[in-house]
């Protein structure tokens, strides 16, 4: 029957090749990055394998790997958040304006804590009760926080901060060469990866990235799950414009200026699908290390900092590149295969009514 | 769902004339919204500091809103058809450099090639966006998003510390971005023709209309014989081109060119897209609205300094109008929505 043939066609065209091994394959490619890099690295510069050199590298990336995982889960469920570099510049001029209103610093913490939540909050609930889109709501409160920045702090430079906290920032945590960032991510990281992989609240999130409407009438509280994964991405770029602060030792209002397209990138090269429903958090934890990797590799040679775009670029390139290859791969084969038996296939068309 | 268009009707199909007229002036409401705004808003800035509408004034914001203009309308088609072009901001910045170098007097490149090669320039970027796009099926967000990046580092990489600085140009360079006609620049009326055939175009050519199908419903577009891939391509080289030669405009206008021209103007002009009225999911929209989105948002900016608000201020207040602009026109298109099947309903009945 014709009908059959239909659904038997249709039935090849959307057989997908299964989905944790094409998770394994995307890793396990993250892997070779990974030691490709490793292995630049080492070539390019003696220095690269250094105790001293793996603590700067873990100490410029933190606040970037910080700010991945909550991206993660929100491109996972089908956002964006391209406000992230400005929370983070918002906290930071807030730590700023109310040290030199010489608070005391766990009041401080808390006040910051509560304003990036809210940063968030603001942003989750114009995307899920007004039902706007995130990608233009985000590029608005990217110019709106950045502007408060600007506002709390205008042009000055708040500076001094007490060598406790920026201890914090510049030193390595105890008997290891890992930066308090990094070892801060880590920690996120395992708690991120337990409750995306492992809890029903993670496995919505998916859910409601593959199809938002599947997911409301699966009972899924898509809308206030998605306001909670803002306001988690706003809580997460206060801390780390509060790392950031301590890092630099000075809070300036524009801090953390061109880190969200950072975020995304790594988010996007850890395999994340910009549309949604696919990704996992072993990818970003790959992917920051690659990308810091890459960074850092070129710090060490006299490449232009400036111009280290293009290998995040380039990356970034290749990741979506890679596995559209293998299905590029598989459709000429396709058509190959066809040409060699000759038979005219039927168009795959639906059936029309003729009115 | 896409309030701003009248409804593809089959020719001889009984269309009741006053539900024609009706999905026609639901079009014009969306524009004019903007239109309002706009007046509404230079007339309070005027009533309160009458030195907004000197000629000066009016002639900078126009030129400044002329180049964000012109990106929105690559920006607009990109947009309509369900994509984004992130790399404009860096395509006008190595544009920018290379006219800059061009049109020095060391070179002394003509004007006329000097357009020519940012036109050239910024096409080449395009077509390469558009291949990815269209051949490789890669999202244009990750797509354009890498050669953003891609594109400032080559910019970065030739350019270096370098800078052109204004004195090197041969004077008619300079003094192009300053021509006015009746108090309007020169560089306005062409942006301003440029967008009314964009315009054209997008209402009345086949290919135009094609794109608002590509963004309202890809699948159904593929399944109605629309060559996707080609119109997609189009789009982005187009978007491109016009980058190209917006950094030719960018480098007049300001003079001083070095790596960082154009920094982050993607994401300004992706705002006045919006705020245009151009759905950012594709499907619906107008290259007029979303030239006077960028109209506006200059003239935002403008206002704000002549009312001599603390510059400080100056980006919370855009980021706020922004965010008030997309809430309300989601608002409007809601009620919009509700008030015509309303009206059909008791039509019906």
């Amino acid at each position: 029957m014709e009908l059959e043939d239909l659904r038997t066609r249709l039935r090849a065209v959307s057989r997908k090749p299964d989905n944790l091994r094409r998770v394994l394959r995307w890793e396990t490619g993250l892997v070779v990055v990974v030691i490709a890099v490793a292995i630049l690295g080492s070539s390019l510069s003696s220095e690269f394998f250094t105790a001293n050199n793996f603590f700067n590298l873990t100490l410029n990336n933190g606040e970037i790997a910080i700010m991945a995982l909550p991206m993660t889960l929100i491109i996972i469920s089908g956002e964006i958040d391209l406000s992230v570099e400005s929370t983070l510049g918002m906290s930071s001029a807030l730590l700023g304006v109310l040290y030199l209103h010489k608070l005391p610093m766990i009041l401080i913490f808390v006040i910051v804590a509560v304003v990036g939540a809210l940063a968030g909050a603001v942003n989750g609930l114009l995307v899920t009760r007004v039902g706007l889109p995130s990608l233009a709501v985000t590029i608005g409160t990217l110019a709106l926080y950045r502007g408060i920045a600007l506002i709390l702090l205008g042009p000055k430079t708040v500076a001094n901060f007490p060598a406790t906290y920026t201890n914090v920032g510049v030193e390595a945590i105890p008997h290891t060469d890992l930066s308090w960032s990094m070892g801060i991510f880590i920690v996120l990281a395992v708690i991120f990866g337990i409750v995306l992989h492992a809890t029903p609240y993670g496995r919505s999130v998916y859910a409601m990235g593959d199809n938002a409407e599947a997911a409301l009438y699966a009972g899924i509280r898509v809308k206030r799950i998605k306001t909670s994964l803002f306001v988690i991405s706003g809580l997460a770029s206060a801390l780390a414009g509060v790392l950031f602060t301590f890092r630099l030792n000075t809070a300036v209002q524009d801090n953390g200026t061109g880190l969200s397209l950072d975020v995304v990138a790594i988010v996007l090269l850890a395999g994340v699908s910009i549309f949604g429903g696919k990704g996992s958090i072993a990818g970003v934890f790959l992917a920051v290390l690659a990308f810091a990797g890459l960074q850092n590799a070129l710090l060490l040679t006299n490449f232009n900092q400036e111009a280290t775009g293009l290998v995040t670029g380039g990356l970034l390139l290749v990741s979506v590149f890679v596995p559209n290859a293998a299905m590029f791969v598989r459709y000429i084969r396709g058509v190959a295969s066809r040409a060699a038996r000759r038979t005219p296939e039927p168009a795959l068309s639906l059936p029309r009514k003729d009115t | 769902m896409t309030a701003t268009l009248a409804p593809a009707r089959e020719p001889g199909s009984p269309v009741p004339a006053s539900s024609r007229r009706l999905a026609e002036r639901v079009f014009r409401i969306r524009e004019l919204g903007i239109v309002a705004v706009l007046i509404v808003f230079v007339a309070v800035t005027a009533a309160i500091q009458p030195r907004f509408l000197n000629s000066s004034n009016i002639q900078f914001v126009l030129v400044d809103a002329t180049i964000y203009g012109l990106l929105a309308l690559g920006e607009t088609l990109v947009v309509i058809t369900r994509n984004v072009d992130l790399s404009v901001g860096s395509v006008l910045g190595i544009s920018a450099f290379a006219c800059a170098k061009l049109a020095s007097a060391a070179h002394g490149v003509p004007l006329p090639v000097v357009f020519l090669a940012g036109l050239g320039i910024g096409l080449g970027f395009g077509v390469i966006n558009g291949l990815m796009v269209a051949l490789g099926r890669v999202p244009s967000l990750v797509v354009t998003l890498a050669t953003l990046y891609i594109i400032r580092g080559i910019d970065v990489l030739v350019v270096g510390g370098g800078q052109v600085v204004p004195s090197s140009y041969y004077p008619s360079f300079l003094s192009m971005s300053k021509a006015t006609v009746l108090g309007v620049p020169d560089l306005a009326i062409a942006v301003a023709v440029l967008v009314a055939l964009g315009w054209y175009g997008l209402r009345t050519f086949r290919s135009g209309r094609e794109l608002y199908a590509i963004g309202s419903n890809p699948d159904a577009a593929r399944l109605a014989g629309i060559p996707m891939g080609r119109r997609v391509f189009t789009t982005f080289a187009i978007s491109g081109a016009i980058a190209g030669l917006a950094g030719v405009l960018w480098a007049s206008r300001y003079g001083t060119v070095d790596s960082t021209a154009g920094t982050s103007y993607e994401l300004q002009v992706i705002a006045a897209v919006v705020v245009g009225g151009v759905a950012i999911f594709g499907g619906s929209g107008s290259v007029v609205g979303a030239a006077i989105g960028a109209l506006l948002l200059q003239t935002i900016n403008s206002a704000l300094y002549v009312l001599g608000v603390s510059p400080n201020w100056d980006q919370a207040i855009a980021g706020f109008l922004l965010i008030l602009a997309i809430v309300l026109d989601r608002i409007i298109s809601v009620r919009l929505t509700a008030s015509l099947r309303r009206r059909s309903a008791r039509r019906g009945t």
